[in-house]
């Protein structure tokens, strides 16, 4: 039962990194590493401020500090014109310097004593309990972000977002500024991601500067693994699907590392591998369906 | 309403594959004007078009629409006046969204507010009427995804969504060149009333020489990033395929002399 109610909580927080992956991954149909930095940026933002004694200004600076990320990730690609995937991972890299730089040049932080989020909660609300005030703010900020996402989607600046992700220069001649929409997409998703950083770090009641190292890969994992279960039928239920991988996602890590399936170093390995299954399929699915086909033609031959 | 003036550009300057696309063009549309743009391959047409919607910066020359000066102003920013299509079915349309997303996208460039709900009930209305008038049958699919829609639909919504907001100009790229026969009679068909309901600045691209005479009010021939020859009036209404077709060798044959003539392909 515990290791259920953990994953939901852990599960509804990294469904914050999930849905910004999605909307780049996805929507916006371009893989931003920018992730990895802006998830620890967040992160790193919201434990200065509650070591400060500032727990919310914390989780608000840090949707926006994420944001920000996004945004120069978002110019390096599109004013400069660097590639997508190198424009990232300069971001991402040079996020690590700043990522110290706001944890005091420390390379972790502990929360341990000190206000957060969580144990304010619990403070309000005892009948609530540790482990219900811990999933009622993951559950919280998941509904929250996903009713947003959804209503945002359906503006006039969302399907563009969509539309840009699909054909370009369709939106150029509908006189819609593209790199516009990259940089504000960019933004947006990567608000998102530092959000979900910045509510781990209140949650673990630590942070460290290399939390945020192989993230992006979560968030795939997360989003094919909803795809799957949930399918892809519009953004709304793509949008609800990443929250739901999440869950799954943190749940089969539970599972695994409970039955001892493997040692928790191999997470990322596993992570990696799932990704490159689910991303494998259509590939397979193609070389199967041929074979059949030259199957059939040979015996009707 | 459109004016080009003295325009010239030359593609990859100062290489061994340097192009001179156009030469010291000079353009003039009258409001309502409808052109029919005709020449070989690589005469500059499709080049003099992508230089009025400002898909690259001109070397010289002014161009002005409506009497605005529009020769250094961004694509996108253009576009909100300029409508076009493309040969290719595929490039005006993005596939994954309804048509009544796409139309959406389209028409959202008449009125502003990023934020406001993209699909209003005022506006599907709309868009259902004037899909109806097109006989395709279009209306009954506005929640079907663009790709999977034919050529010929796909490019009929693609027309819609180019004039939905009224531009003042309105470019067609050889738009019905990439569909079965009866599918570009049914969409130029569609062209012509739009034309005519807006009163639009038109200018088209064909390769179809009987089309060219018969459809709009004037012709234009370009050849080696030159107009050579300009038709309208009664000379235009008098004027035969094989008439024209000697007209374009007498034309290239006085420029002979031209070492361009002899260098080119």
């Amino acid at each position: 039962m515990t290791l259920v109610i953990g994953s939901l909580q852990l599960g509804m927080i990294y469904g914050l990194l999930a849905l910004g992956v999605y909307i780049t991954f996805r929507v916006l149909n371009i893989p931003d590493l920018t992730v990895d930095g802006s998830f620890t940026l967040g992160l790193a933002v919201s434990a200065s401020f509650t070591v400060a004694g500032h727990p919310y200004l914390g989780i608000v600076l840090a949707l926006l500090a994420g944001a920000l990320a996004g945004c120069i990730t978002g110019l390096l690609q599109t004013k400069v014109g660097i590639h997508p995937i190198l424009a990232g991972i300069l971001t991402m890299s040079g996020l690590y310097s700043v990522n110290l730089f706001v944890m005091g040049a420390k390379s972790n932080l502990s929360l341990i004593g000190k206000n957060t989020l969580f144990s304010d909660l619990l403070t309000a609300l005892p009948a609530l309990g540790k482990d219900g005030s811990q999933l009622a703010v993951g559950c919280v900020f998941a509904f929250v972000c996903v009713a947003v996402c959804i209503c945002f989607f359906k503006t006039q600046l969302g399907l563009s977002i969509r539309a840009t992700g699909n054909n370009e220069d369709m939106v150029r001649a509908s006189s819609i500024n593209v790199d516009a929409v990259k940089i504000i997409t960019l933004a947006v998703a990567n608000g998102c991601v530092g959000l979900s950083g910045a509510v781990i770090a209140q949650y673990q009641g630590f942070a460290d500067v290399s939390s945020g190292t192989g993230m992006v890969v979560v968030g795939l994992a997360s989003v094919i693994i909803g795809e799957a279960i949930v399918g892809k039928r519009s953004v709304s239920v793509g949008i609800i699907s990443a929250i739901v991988g999440s869950l799954v996602y943190r749940l089969i890590i539970a599972l695994a590392l409970k039955t001892s399936f493997f040692p928790s170093y191999m997470l990322k390995l596993v992570s990696a591998v799932i990704v490159v299954i689910a991303l494998a399929i259509p590939t397979v699915k193609r070389t199967m369906q041929l074979r059949k086909i030259r199957k059939g033609g040979r015996r009707n031959a | 309403m459109l004016e080009v003036n003295h325009i010239d550009k030359t593609f990859l300057a100062g290489t061994p594959n340097e192009h001179h696309a156009l030469c010291d063009v000079s353009l003039h549309l009258k409001k309502g004007e409808f052109v029919t743009l005709i020449g070989t391959n690589g005469a500059g047409k499709s080049t003099l078009m992508n230089a009025v919607s400002g898909t690259f910066w001109l070397d010289r020359g002014t161009i002005l629409l409506d009497g605005e000066d529009i020769t250094y102003k961004k694509e996108h920013k253009r576009s909100a006046q300029i409508g076009r299509l493309f040969q290719d079915p595929m490039k005006g349309t993005a596939p994954d969204m309804t048509v009544e997303e796409n139309l959406a996208i389209a028409y959202a460039r008449s009125k502003r507010g990023a934020f406001q709900f993209a699909l209003k009930k005022s506006d599907s209305a709309f868009f259902r009427e004037a899909l109806a008038d097109f006989g395709m049958g279009l209306e009954e699919r506005m929640k079907t995804k663009v790709g999977l829609l034919s050529g010929g639909q796909r490019q009929a919504v693609t027309l819609l969504m180019s004039t939905i907001a009224q531009p003042k100009l309105l470019l067609l790229d050889e738009h019905t060149a990439a569909l079965d026969p009866s599918a570009a009679e049914k969409v130029m068909e569609i062209t012509n009333r739009i034309v005519k309901q807006q009163d639009l600045t038109t200018l088209m691209i064909t390769h179809n020489i009987n089309q060219a005479l018969h459809t709009g009010t004037r012709t234009i021939m370009m050849n080696a990033g030159k107009i050579i020859l300009d038709l309208s009036g009664e000379e235009r209404e008098n004027m035969t395929v094989p008439e024209l077709l000697e007209l374009y060798a007498q034309k290239n044959h006085g420029e002979l002399d031209n070492d361009r003539i002899l260098f080119s392909e």
